[in-house]
């Protein structure tokens, strides 16, 4: 059943690429924006870069956030989950792994690549990377609670942004943070760890906040 | 089996409808009526869980159905207005996704079947947006032929259809009450189903 609810949204994502294109080129041009920006100062852009890549990570993964449920509950299959005879939680968990794995994916792979503007060395691309594979999914997973939240609500968009915003900014800090600390030579591993637990609690906490909140929502 | 007591739902200020008793048996129909804003939707949602009542309680095989929660959901099966099928998918796909998330996974073999046998032949690998309204509504009622549950509740099943796929959920109707299942349904269509009782609620 778990499975059944990841590939039907990736099958889903795959036959809608506009909405997954639009998350990743739009985390391409922020990023790509500021080095045109700020100007060719190589030591200025390798002390903002990681700050850079994380808002712009925190952003992409906003606005790809409103449509985690909103299509689902306009066309009744959000109806049909809720009276699965599975936990809510786990048809949940499924639809936010489909989610990370639509738009958490290509920004980890991708960011590397745009590391290389910032002129960042290799270590520290590493480093980022890392960060972003174990944050991303803590977005998406806190990103649920707030779409659930605001579905079906007018103007939802800002006020998921509202909502979702300031629980974000502890993986912001610690995301970013890994980079600069392994950059400064004190070793990225505090950091990242921190990280992973934010992930685990996330994974414990955040389905179940989030089948809470649908359920509400549907009432 | 279902047995439901005392119901009153609350939309806002006005009271939709209150003092709702009845009780359905295997074999039983039960036909909602009542104009347009009576409250037949939102009893049907109370009914399958969906919505929490202001009052009262129903209860499966003598347990709540809050308490029974996922359990209930296995032996239900609700259809609502909205179809719950997804546009960018195939008919076939739309089927079998849907029926494994209700617990019953099924062969493609047989979603072919199904969607044969609603008269859909042809129609199984098109994505569901190209299909006409009547059409979408028989691939969310091929449901009914794969699943395996007792107690259906449906919303307005016969809307959008044309004359013979009424008759064909009409027999699909009587032989899911034959085998001793229960229905519970609203229609502003006329529609004949044969059945050892059939009980209507008039919601006012």
């Amino acid at each position: 059943m778990f499975l059944w609810v990841i590939q039907r949204d990736l099958l889903l994502a795959m036959r809608q690429r506009a909405d997954v294109l639009t998350t990743l080129f739009f985390f391409i041009i922020v990023v790509s924006l500021f080095p045109l920006g700020v100007g060719p100062e190589i030591n200025m852009l390798r002390a903002m870069a990681p700050g850079v890549m994380w808002v712009a990570a925190l952003l992409a993964s906003m606005l790809s956030l409103e449509r985690m449920f909103s299509s689902d509950y306009l066309d009744g299959t959000l109806e049909q989950m809720l009276l699965s005879p599975q936990p809510l939680s786990l048809v949940v968990l499924g639809k936010v792994l489909a989610h990370w794995l639509v738009t958490g994916v290509p920004l980890v792979l991708i960011a590397p690549v745009l590391g290389i503007q910032f002129n960042l060395p290799m270590d520290a691309l590493l480093v980022l990377t890392a960060s972003l594979l174990l944050g991303t999914p803590v977005l998406s997973l806190i990103g649920a609670i707030g779409a659930a939240l605001t579905l079906g609500l007018r103007g939802g968009g800002v006020l998921v942004s509202l909502l979702v915003l300031p629980l974000y900014i502890p993986v912001l800090i610690f995301g970013a943070g890994a980079v600069e600390a392994s950059s400064v030579g004190l070793g990225a591993s505090t950091h990242l760890s921190l990280l992973g637990a934010f992930l685990l609690a996330s994974l414990v906490f955040a389905p179940w906040a989030t089948a809470a909140a649908l359920r509400i929502s549907m009432e | 089996m279902l047995k439901v007591s005392d119901l009153e739902c609350v939309r806002g200020e006005r009271s939709l409808f209150k003092d709702i008793n009845f009780s359905l048996e295997a074999g039983e129909l039960m036909q909602v009526n009542g104009p347009n804003g009576s409250g037949k939707t939102s009893l049907l949602r109370i009914l399958c869980g969906l919505a929490i009542p202001a009052h009262g309680e129903i209860c499966w095989c003598g347990n709540t159905i809050r308490s029974l929660d996922e359990e209930y959901h296995n032996v239900i099966t609700y259809l609502g207005h909205l179809n719950g099928a997804k546009d960018n998918l195939t008919a076939i796909e739309n089927l079998r996704i849907s029926s494994a998330l209700a617990g019953n996974e099924i062969e493609e073999s047989k979603a072919h079947e199904a969607l044969r046998h609603m008269g859909l032949g042809g129609c199984e690998v098109l994505p569901v947006k190209v299909l006409s309204q009547g059409q979408r509504r028989r691939v969310t009622l091929a449901r009914l032929l794969v699943c395996s549950t007792v107690l259906w509740i449906l919303d307005e099943p016969l809307v959008a259809l044309d004359g013979a796929a009424v008759k064909l959920v009409q027999s699909l109707l009587e032989q899911h009450l034959e085998q001793g299942g229960m229905v519970v349904m609203t229609t502003h269509q006329d529609i004949n189903i044969t059945a050892v009782v059939t009980k209507r609620l008039q919601l006012a």
